[in-house]
């Protein structure tokens, strides 16, 4: 074990540990302590050295973040008296807000516990039903009715509360009265036991239930839980039972998914269920919280955590990009190219195996400073809207108001209902459900002001397009000449190892190329946001300024470039090697240049745009570009 | 637990369907997919579908009954939660939806859905606008609608 994690950090890839990881997750103390080495390892201390451009985050694994939690949750226990099963529910109920949970709880314990599903409803309460579908309330009665009076053997089975062994989970004022309610019917038990779900009576069946005592079979459990976990990516595992909010408790799903699956259910199948929803769980507290950020890259379970990003107005005066650490995409190009060049050291791998850089304060993956958040997205948004895909997006997706994820609506009615926020709005005009159970037509209005922008906007266009164009290209050619020096790196890497080989050369002496392929990548990705930003910045002296920052950062990257393009023979390669070095410095610097200066240009204040951004000044009348 | 043992739940639903039928609806299956059924649901007495026989399809998914049946309406209908491709809006369709409802309950929340359609949820905004509006005018034109398309 140990020895995996060592040879992995070395490589800078972890991930073939992967799967041992995985299948750990009953060794908890070994796996802690595991975590807690590695943790170290990739903890990024910056601290005084840090420049105007860097912000101070920190990487937590799955195991840090679920141990936070794990907090969480005492703390709930012992300040409410619950059991710490019901404490998470609680927990996740109310989106992890402690204070308002104990508010809360303190006013009305048994409707919060209802609530979240935590406990029984109360026999009392029935009528105050949480559901709220007028459509269902009507439909659901007479239909129960109905069925409870034409089907004697199946529904007194599913009305006949069979409780299987140890299955309390919850104590709870609440918990209590239900169960003496269920102990009065018992003796009405059937004596033989048909799974509601499935319809099977074979008397090997297991039955369980929830606190609410409405039994199914193990097999269904385990099917039903399955579904919702890979299907629908549900932490809030309800009663099967139509209308009962109870849900399940983290220990039940372990015991359906591992230490008590069905027996004929697949393994390998419970198995990532169950880490899944350990990771849905994980996800859903760091989404609740505004100080942690879940690693977008794909596989990667990691999380940053960066307090000093966690409110949306500093991300006017600060670009935070941070990293989580970890390295590489499992199972992408880097195995592919593995497999095809085995024999090459792995590292020409270093450029696939990219870090995992993104931006705590928005949706972009990547590293887009020097500009900030507000105008990083606005360029990209334009971009996107002449290309077919944003098309296609922007004609079949929406974004939820409240929480920004993009949404397809693919049938249904327009009352939406955001998966991620619970957000409940209106498709046609995007504003809040609740102001249309009254008037939802309102929003059938056209907005005649809108039309003639419209057409005011587009004699212009034609003059702006151009605008437009000059930015584009230049922030296209900057990414697309990164990728092709990442593909001339490749083939040069391979000339020096043979030069290596026949000269008299060091392998450190041919390292050089490697350096400055880097820094040119990094700066090209600068350069490309820098024209995104001069897109939108306000005439003036700080533009003018900007862009010779720009343009001598620019030919240093396009000299350092052509540089390695030339050629490469045995006896001019400790010129090329002087020469390569220099500039790489250079560039470096220059790069440095405009990074702390359009860094401090936020702190301060100092950047005006052409167009309204976020958060920013209205921009004057004069420099407005449409 | 493997899908097909669901089959088994399928079978029995069916035979309850055929053999013990809920007032005023019929089901059956297709002879060569036992997922796919022909549903008629009379409309309830007192609602404007009185005396009209729909002609609904249904089909089970591969899913099921971990996910919703698939329910359309085949004859047109003029119901504010029913749009003109005879999609449903029904909460216990979508998200609502539990293992432990069956095509019976299902097709009996339709049926109540006939009785009191919702015009604050709506599918087709026109027909629901025009409940919202005139409710008697748009009872005329519901009944017309099952007097044109669902008789016989």
């Amino acid at each position: 074990m140990s020895s995996d994690y060592e040879f992995s950090d070395n490589e800078g890839d972890y991930y073939d540990s992967d799967e041992m990881m995985d299948f750990q997750n009953d060794d908890q103390d070994e796996d802690d302590m595991e975590m807690d080495d590695y943790n170290d390892d990739f903890k990024i201390s910056t601290g005084s050295k840090r420049k105007s451009y860097e912000v101070d985050h920190t990487s937590l694994s799955q195991t840090s973040v679920e141990k936070s939690m794990k907090d969480d949750v005492d703390h709930i226990c012992g300040i409410l008296g619950v059991e710490p099963a019901a404490a998470a529910l609680l927990l996740r109920h109310q989106g992890w807000n402690k204070e308002l949970l104990i508010e809360r709880y303190m006013d009305d314990p048994a409707k919060v516990l209802v609530d979240s599903g935590a406990a029984v409803q109360e026999p009392a309460r029935d009528s105050t039903s949480i559901r709220t579908h007028s459509v269902d309330k009507f439909a659901a009665g007479p239909s129960s009715r109905r069925a409870t009076r034409s089907s004697s053997k199946l529904l007194s089975s599913l009305t006949s509360p069979t409780r299987s062994s140890a299955q309390k989970y919850i104590s709870s004022p609440t918990a209590s009265a239900s169960k003496s309610r269920k102990d009065a019917k018992s003796s009405e038990e059937p004596e033989s036991f048909v799974c509601p779900i499935c319809f099977d009576d074979s008397l090997e069946l297991k039955q369980i239930a929830l606190d609410c005592g409405h039994s199914a079979c193990s097999g269904c459990w385990n099917a039903y839980t399955i579904s919702k976990i890979r299907d629908e990516g549900e932490h809030c595992i309800r009663c099967m039972t139509e209308g009962c909010a109870i849900v399940a408790p983290d220990d039940f799903v372990h015991n359906i998914l591992v230490s008590d699956a069905a027996p004929d259910s697949d393994t390998t199948e419970n198995l990532v269920a169950w880490t899944r929803f350990q990771e849905i769980l994980v996800r859903n507290f760091v989404s609740s919280n505004p100080k942690l950020k879940f690693c977008p890259y794909p596989g990667c379970t990691n999380t940053v955590s960066c307090p000093s990003a966690a409110s949306k107005s500093v991300l006017t005066s600060m670009v935070p990009i941070v990293s989580c650490g970890a390295k590489g995409i499992p199972g992408s190009v880097k195995d592919k190219n593995a497999a095809s060049s085995a024999s090459s050291s792995g590292s020409s791998n270093s450029f696939y195996d990219k870090e995992h850089v993104f931006c705590f304060g928005c949706p972009i993956e990547s590293d887009h400073r020097p500009v900030v958040c507000g105008v990083a997205r606005l360029w990209l948004k334009k971009c996107e809207d002449d290309s077919e895909t944003a098309n296609w997006i922007k004609s079949n997706t929406k974004e939820c108001s409240k929480c920004q994820s993009t949404i397809e609506k693919n049938g249904g009615c327009n009352h939406m209902t955001c998966k991620k926020c619970k957000y409940e709005f209106c498709w046609v005009c995007m504003g809040p459900w609740t102001e249309h159970g009254t008037a939802w037509y309102s929003c059938n209005r056209y907005d005649e002001k809108g039309g003639v922008e419209a057409r005011d906007a587009q004699s212009r266009s034609r003059a702006s397009l151009e605008r437009y164009l000059h930015y584009y290209n230049r922030w296209a050619n900057h990414e697309q000449s990164a990728k092709l020096s990442v593909e001339l790196y490749a083939k040069t890497e391979k000339k020096m190892e043979d030069m290596q080989i026949t000269s008299e050369l060091t392998w450190i002496e041919v390292q050089f190329m490697k350096k400055a392929v880097e820094e040119v990548e990094k700066c090209r990705m600068t350069l490309k946001w820098t024209y995104a930003m001069a897109y939108y910045l306000a005439r003036g002296n700080e533009k003018d300024l900007f862009e010779d920052n720009q343009r001598d950062l620019e030919k240093a990257v396009e000299d350092l470039s052509e540089l390695l393009e030339s050629p490469i023979e045995t006896e001019n390669i400790p010129m090329l090697r002087q020469k390569v070095t220099d500039k790489t410095v250079y560039v470096q610097k220059r790069n440095e240049i405009v990074l702390e200066d359009t860094a401090t240009g936020f702190q301060d204040g100092r950047w005006r745009w052409n167009v309204s951004v976020d958060g920013f000044e209205e921009p004057l009348e004069e420099v407005r570009v449409d | 637990m493997p899908l097909c043992s669901y089959e088994q739940r399928i079978i029995k639903e069916t035979e309850r369907l055929v053999a013990d039928p809920a007032p005023g609806i019929t089901a059956s299956p297709h002879d060569d997919n036992l997922r796919y059924f022909d549903v008629t649901i009379q409309g309830p007495e007192g609602s404007p579908f009185q005396n009209g026989v729909f002609r609904l399809e249904l089909f089970l998914p591969e899913e099921y009954p971990m996910a919703p049946p698939k329910v359309r309406f085949l004859t047109k209908i003029y119901h504010p939660n029913i749009d003109k491709l005879g999609r449903i809006c029904l909460d216990i369709l979508k998200d609502k939806w539990s293992p432990a409802l069956q095509i019976r309950t299902v097709l009996l929340s339709v049926q109540a859905l006939l009785s009191a359609p919702n015009p604050d949820d709506p599918l087709a905004t026109d027909v629901a606008k025009h409940y919202k509006e005139n409710e008697l005018d748009a009872q005329r034109v519901s009944r017309e609608w099952t007097e044109k398309y669902a008789s016989g």
